[in-house]
């Protein structure tokens, strides 16, 4: 890549820049805000609900030993509870995966409109 | 014995270097040099992430605390795949999106770019730095185990500095990745055939495998035998401080992880925001499945070769490859070995380039130079000089303090310093509109003194031996700890989101605001990213 090797430390030229204005503008566009009323809908609860289920873990061990000693077939509640931390983990990136995707085709119809009116008033301008 | 062991370690050196010469010719210009022309698929990322990760004290340090304290040491392997939920959620695709280069790449879109790059470049060397050291250490230590008859620590250190340092400087990220994901790729091995074994022991049944791990016996300090149900907790974090410990431990996972600069410099190695999601996803899925087979290292360890055992053969540490020795012999024990010798070469590779990615990038050409490159490949040849210097300077602490060295906590300050200064930076910056230079550089300052400070008074610097302890193993401090914990997060966590919004509202900077919505939509639509290029 050689733009990169030349000019480091300034964005190279192919990476989209715009106007102060532009930005505020798609900043406030109903799209976008559509893209981060759903971002925000599953991030902040997955987020919380990780956060206290994890936390769950070391405060019950450290004090409730007692009670998560307490047999459960072969194993122990507190062997039960920490080897479910693994599996919600990888459930809770599985879900967001799969929301990920529809954030992804919001997303790309926002870049999609930015770039279209970016070409059209270049063209324009001259 | 150690026949086999050092060849398999010469046969793994060899490998990593023809994959280094591969790389070497790949690697011209910055962005191939620092984000491996950010071509990496993402299972390959994936890989990589979880090979930067699970390092020595991850794979030898877990096992022997399960080996030695029974359930609690397996909280920690909780807490070290949990964390990546942060990484996915919060960090992986913003950084990605708006950054370059460096986690200071996305902090300088909307601050003034040369004290919070001083600042963040200052705090990710001080992270590297302390976690390189600890990893020397445990690999000199190892190497001298190992290879007693051939090699000794300060050879050992030296010879770990120097493969670093050529890795990096001729194979850059690339190199870099490669090697990590071939380690990755042995470490899974090695302990997927470990943990068989363990069962294969106890006839393939839990039953008996969870009988044993309830009546694990062994003799205390007094020479009296006891005997322990290890999967009870309580055996390592006691009260009255214990569980505070835990959680302060968990803390510093959970938000240190994505703050890990090591860990945030893999994101730019791939095309677009959706790849270095699916990297994540992939690193969870080998992470998860290590974390969970720890299981079977370090309670295998404790039921089949015993505490006693590992205390007169090398100690803790030595658990995972003493497992290997009694199930499978020699061989075994010479493979699990130079895995673990991989596994560190790996780790310091990884955080050598994030160290010269930062102090290249955001010091030499951002802070000091405004931000213009002098000349074609300025930027590459200081990270390729600065290289040198780390490995130099990782080489002489390492072997100042000698292989009996107190180098555990320095790992937990490496999380902490990454959960209450990096982490709190970035989240505030990606989130907040108010958030300023101001902020940003109180917070990173007061999250790293917090950490270093509390690290400081902490059990694991302040505490009074007994005659017998000598040299770099003595406790720093020769007095009763002031701090309780050994794991600063719970208090230096909170200030150094303080000293961000205290810096923040107590000065004003009205470009920072209005450029908070350029931020906020590259970060999250991915509009201008830095594209992949061709190699």
């Amino acid at each position: 890549m050689a733009e990169d090797s030349r000019r480091a430390g300034t964005p190279p030229e192919e990476r989209y820049q715009a106007s102060q204005s532009t930005w505020d503008k798609i900043a406030e566009s109903q799209n976008f805000k559509d893209l981060m009323a759903t971002k925000r809908s599953f991030i902040v609860p997955a987020f919380i609900f990780f956060v206290v289920y994890y936390f769950a873990l070391p405060v019950l061990v450290g004090y409730a030993p007692q009670f998560m000693a307490t047999r459960v077939g072969w194993v122990n509640l507190a062997y039960l509870f920490a080897l479910s931390q693994f599996f919600v983990a990888w459930l809770i990136a599985g879900l967001y995966v799969r929301a990920a995707n529809n954030f992804d085709r919001l997303a790309k119809d926002i870049v999609e409109k930015a770039v279209v009116a970016k070409a059209d008033s270049s063209q324009g301008g001259k | 014995m150690a026949n086999i062991s050092l060849f398999m370690f010469l046969l793994f050196i060899a490998i990593t270097l023809g994959i280094t010469y591969w790389a070497s010719k790949r690697s011209a210009g910055s962005s191939a040099y620092f984000a491996a022309s950010r071509q990496i698929k993402g299972w390959q990322n994936g890989i990589a992430v979880a090979g930067d990760y699970m390092s020595a004290a991850s794979f030898l340090g877990i096992a022997g605390i399960i080996a030695f304290q029974g359930y609690d040491g397996f909280l920690f392997s909780v807490g070290w795949l949990v964390a990546y939920l942060t990484v996915l959620l919060v960090i992986a695709e913003p950084l990605r999106n708006a950054g370059k280069y460096t986690m200071a790449d996305v902090l300088a879109y909307r601050l003034k770019p040369r004290p919070v790059r001083a600042m963040a470049a200052l705090s990710t060397l001080t992270v590297s730095t302390f976690y390189m050291i600890a990893q020397m250490v445990g690999a000199g230590a190892l190497v001298k185990l190992l290879l007693g008859g051939y090699v000794n620590y300060n050879q050992a250190v030296t010879g770990v500095g120097i493969l670093m340092i050529v890795y990096v400087v001729f194979g850059g990220m690339l190199a870099t990745t490669w090697v990590q994901i071939v380690k990755a790729v042995l470490l899974m091995a090695g302990t997927i055939l470990l943990s068989i074994l363990v069962m294969a022991h106890f006839g393939f049944s839990f039953g008996q495998f969870f009988a044993a791990i309830g009546h694990v016996t062994y003799h205390d300090a007094k020479g009296a035998t006891v005997v322990k149900d290890f999967l009870q907790p309580g055996l390592r974090y006691k009260p009255p401080y214990g569980p505070l410990d835990l959680i302060s431990l968990g803390l510093a996972l959970i938000f240190g992880t994505a703050g890990l600069p090591h860990i945030l410099v893999r994101f730019y190695t791939v095309p677009d925001a959706k790849t270095a999601r699916n990297s994540v996803v992939w690193a969870m899925v080998l992470i998860g499945s290590f974390y969970i087979m720890t299981t079977f290292l370090g309670f295998g360890a404790a039921t089949i070769v015993g505490p006693d055992f590992i205390k007169t053969h090398g100690g803790t540490n030595m658990s995972a490859p003493l497992l290997a020795q009694a199930l499978a012999g020699n061989i075994f024990f010479a493979f699990i070995s130079a895995i673990a010798f991989a596994t560190i070469l790996a780790v310091v590779a990884g955080l050598t380039i994030s160290a010269t990615t930062s102090f290249s990038h955001d010091f030499w050409t951002n802070v000091i130079h405004n931000g213009v490159e002098r000349k074609p490949g300025e930027e590459v040849l200081v990270a390729r000089i600065s290289a040198f210097g780390v490995g130099a300077v990782a080489i002489t602490i390492a072997i100042v303090l000698g292989p009996t060295a107190n180098v555990a906590f320095l790992v937990a300050l490496a999380f902490a310093v990454a959960a209450s200064a990096n982490l709190p930076v970035i989240v505030l910056s990606i989130f907040w509109r108010r958030f300023n230079t101001a902020g940003a550089v109180s917070g990173l300052g007061v999250g790293l003194l917090a950490s270093i400070g509390l690290i400081l008074i902490s059990p694991s610097l302040m505490a009074i031996d007994p005659p017998t302890v000598v040299g770099t193993a003595r406790h720093l401090i020769q007095a009763k700890a002031w701090f309780p914990l050994e794991n600063p997060g719970i208090l230096s966590i909170p200030l150094g989101f303080i000293g961000a919004i205290v810096g923040t509202l107590l000065s004003n900077e009205p470009t920072s605001q209005q450029k908070f919505n350029e931020l906020l939509v590259r970060s999250n639509t991915g509009l201008g990213s830095e594209k992949a290029g061709a190699h």
